[in-house]
């Protein structure tokens, strides 16, 4: 029953867009209005269709979505699924990243900070998560841009990979939006060089951000686990204090973890959205942004359903996958 | 700063208000009650964060008389411009922005709307969703049932994503200074609804089923009456813990809506956000002040809110709770007692302890 949910979520999230969408008028109004004759502004609403009653306009919104067809976008007229599909590889690219980041960093320093609880390693750990979700992913960003690419010159400044890495993938016919991939195509390691030189520092401001999030979960219940009964009976039966912890604590620990670690893909997209617009990677949030600034609304509305629905979907899977990992979660 | 944290605060023996113990009235309140209670790491993060909070709460009311210039001002008294991105000086500590601002004042006038954010928004949700949580759970039924899966719906959204959907509606993404500070926070309001509305609900519905609400009910008290002074007064106990996390949120959120440009007008009020996306040009060319102090500003004050809430949210779960260690005393002994308690019979907190579970919540 719990997992019908999902239906009415996702029919929500979609009318919510729409209804905020239009409640301030028409989307060619918002992006060219001032800027055209009033007659050629009534021509262009009345091609597009945006003068027939709402309810008509919100069943082909629907039935659109539910076929794949997002409209078209007015700043540089697109199909707006183009740009979903063109745009959500490299989002999806540097999420990986970032997932990876927070993994590598949050997992092993939150079993060390839930281990040592309330002792110096923890104090330390602790006030550094704090410190990593405190700070706008906008800002760790530029800092890191600041003083990694400016001053040291050790990272490029900006974008997902150099021209002349750009030229040999396309030379290598290398075109699944995914860099690391179509690099590896190319078969030159300057080029595989070349892009991950360029998807470190977003990958660490946004890997940074999730990893305190990781850390202070991880802590949690790791302290929950650590003081079981088991564990006790294992620490008594002379199990190594590391087996104990790498074993016993931490594998019943994982189960709220994935389901907590898969709320945090919320925060991870609008996570993207802003890391994107501070190191130019072109991703959906980049795009999600430009878009914003030319007012073209038509294609906000598709970018933000996409994301809401993914995350959603995403929520729902996670909880599928925790009923099917432990057998006391049913719903 | 997940809902699933914060609804699993331990809900075990809650004993109603008027059962725990009288001390000075001043222990009672919500946050000197923490402080007291508290031990070692956990008081010192609880201290940090009232420090960083109190300091930013002055800055932002004393912003007229900290600040040595205005918001939007080009020109010293005498009408000699700024200029600039000009280097931090003795005139200007922080430097000037692209705009020919001086940094320093931005930042300080920053701290004002921040402030005005947070509380405009914080109290717009409380009211809304402690409303909505009340008379959902008290009255149950299909309305219940809708409000949940809508409130349910939301909570998913990405947060900034609907904030700036709502920016758009409400001021069209460009205001003055007290539209721009409404858009923002009620932008804000809406996506922190949720929040409110689960926590109260799960607490309403817990207590409706308890005896002194039965009494009442027999005794013939209405509804309103019973709503408000036995149900509502008993179910606000995680309120102050939500409420920092999300004053800290609020200001991530309103400083992600001005970096996207959907903040307030440069010349309406200082926003640290929109400070930010103008300094995104001016790192490139190696210029440091104008992002490094709205960000510190940013970082400072969320993370004093952060501080107090995670260490409220420890000392509001027993299994996180830190106990004084009294020269590690094995067992059950050292499991069950807390110092706080010990030192202070009067302590309202005993009588919860003294009935929790020790594996607590269901986190």
């Amino acid at each position: 029953m719990r997992f019908l949910l999902i239906i009415p979520t996702v029919f929500i999230l979609v009318t919510t867009v729409f209804v905020l969408m239009r409640a301030t008028g028409d989307p060619i109004t918002a992006a060219l209005g001032g800027k055209l004759p009033p007659d050629q502004l009534a021509e262009l609403i009345h091609a597009a269709g945006y003068d027939r009653p709402i309810v008509v306009q919100y069943w082909e919104y629907l039935t659109g979505i539910f076929s794949g067809d997002f409209g078209t976008t007015i700043s540089d007229n697109r199909p707006v699924t183009e740009v979903l599909t063109t745009y959500g590889t490299a989002t999806l690219e540097l999420a990986s990243y970032a997932i990876l980041v927070a993994l590598v960093l949050g997992v092993p320093f939150g079993m060390v900070s839930g281990y040592f609880r309330d002792r110096l390693p923890d104090a330390v750990l602790r006030i550094l998560a704090i410190l990593a979700y405190a700070t706008p992913v906008f800002f760790a960003g530029l800092i890191l841009k600041l003083v990694f690419s400016v001053w040291l010159g050790w990272f490029p400044v900006a974008g997902r990979v150099s021209t002349d890495g750009e030229i040999a993938m396309q030379l290598a016919g290398a075109d699944s939006g995914f860099m690391l991939i179509d690099a590896f195509k190319t078969g030159d390691p300057a080029v595989v060089l070349d892009v991950l030189s360029h998807a470190a520092l977003p990958a660490i401001a946004l890997g940074l951000l999730t990893a305190g999030v990781f850390l202070r979960l991880v802590r949690t219940n790791m302290i929950g686990t650590l003081g079981t009964g088991y564990v006790d009976a294992a620490r008594s039966r002379g199990v190594k204090e590391s087996r104990l912890v790498r074993k016993h604590a931490w594998r019943p620990a994982l189960i709220p973890i994935i389901t907590v670690a898969g709320m945090q893909v919320a925060m991870l997209l609008v996570g993207a959205v802003l890391t994107e617009t501070t190191f130019e990677w072109r991703g959906l949030g980049f795009q999600l942004s430009e878009y914003l600034q030319a007012r073209d609304f038509v294609a906000v509305q598709g970018i933000v359903v996409l994301m809401a629905v993914v995350v959603a979907v995403t929520n729902f899977l996670v909880d599928v996958l925790a009923a099917l990992i432990d057998p006391r979660v049913r719903y | 700063m997940t809902s699933g944290e914060i609804t699993s605060v331990g809900t075990a023996g809650a004993a109603p208000e008027h059962v725990a113990g009288r001390g000075a009235w001043f222990k009672k309140l919500p946050v000197v009650h923490q402080v007291r209670q508290s031990v070692g790491l956990q008081r010192g993060m609880l201290i940090a964060g009232l420090v960083l909070t109190t300091v930013f709460v002055l800055v932002a009311v004393f912003a007229p008389l900290l600040a040595p210039y205005g918001w939007s001002q080009l020109r010293s008294g005498d009408g000699v411009a700024f200029g600039a991105q000009q280097p931090p000086s003795a005139e200007h500590w922080f430097g000037t922005t692209v705009g020919g601002y001086d940094v320093l004042s931005r930042v300080v006038w920053g701290a004002q709307t921040s402030l005005l954010v947070v509380i405009v928004a914080v109290a717009a949700s409380i009211v809304v969703g402690v409303l909505l949580g009340l008379v959902s759970g008290y009255f149950g039924g299909w309305l219940d049932r809708v409000l949940v899966v809508i409130a349910d719906a939301i909570y998913a959204f990405p947060s900034l994503l609907l904030a700036i959907l709502l920016a758009i509606v409400i001021s069209g993404g460009q205001s003055s200074m007290w539209g721009g500070i409404l858009a923002a926070a009620l932008s804000i309001t809406v996506v922190f609804v949720p929040q409110y509305f689960r926590v109260v609900r799960a607490e309403v519905v817990r207590i409706k089923a308890e005896a002194f609400v039965d009494s009442a009910r027999v005794l013939g008290t209405g509804h309103w009456r019973i709503m408000t002074r036995h149900v509502l007064r008993n179910s606000t106990r995680t309120l102050p813990l939500i409420v920092t996390l999300n004053a800290s949120e609020a200001i991530l959120t309103l400083a992600g809506l001005g970096f996207l440009g959907f903040g307030i007008e440069p010349t309406a009020a200082a926003e640290w956000g929109y400070d930010l996306q103008r300094s995104l040009a001016d790192v490139t060319s190696g210029i440091w002040w104008t992002a490094l102090f709205p960000g510190l500003a940013i970082v400072l004050a969320a993370m004093g809110m952060t501080l107090m809430g995670e260490s409220l949210n420890d000392l509001a779960d027993p299994r996180l709770r830190s106990r004084a260690r009294s020269g590690q005393v094995a067992g059950a002994v050292a499991a069950t007692s807390v110092e706080a308690d010990a030192s202070d019979p009067e302590n309202p907190a005993s009588a919860e302890h003294s009935e929790e579970n020790p594996k607590g919540g269901d986190a």
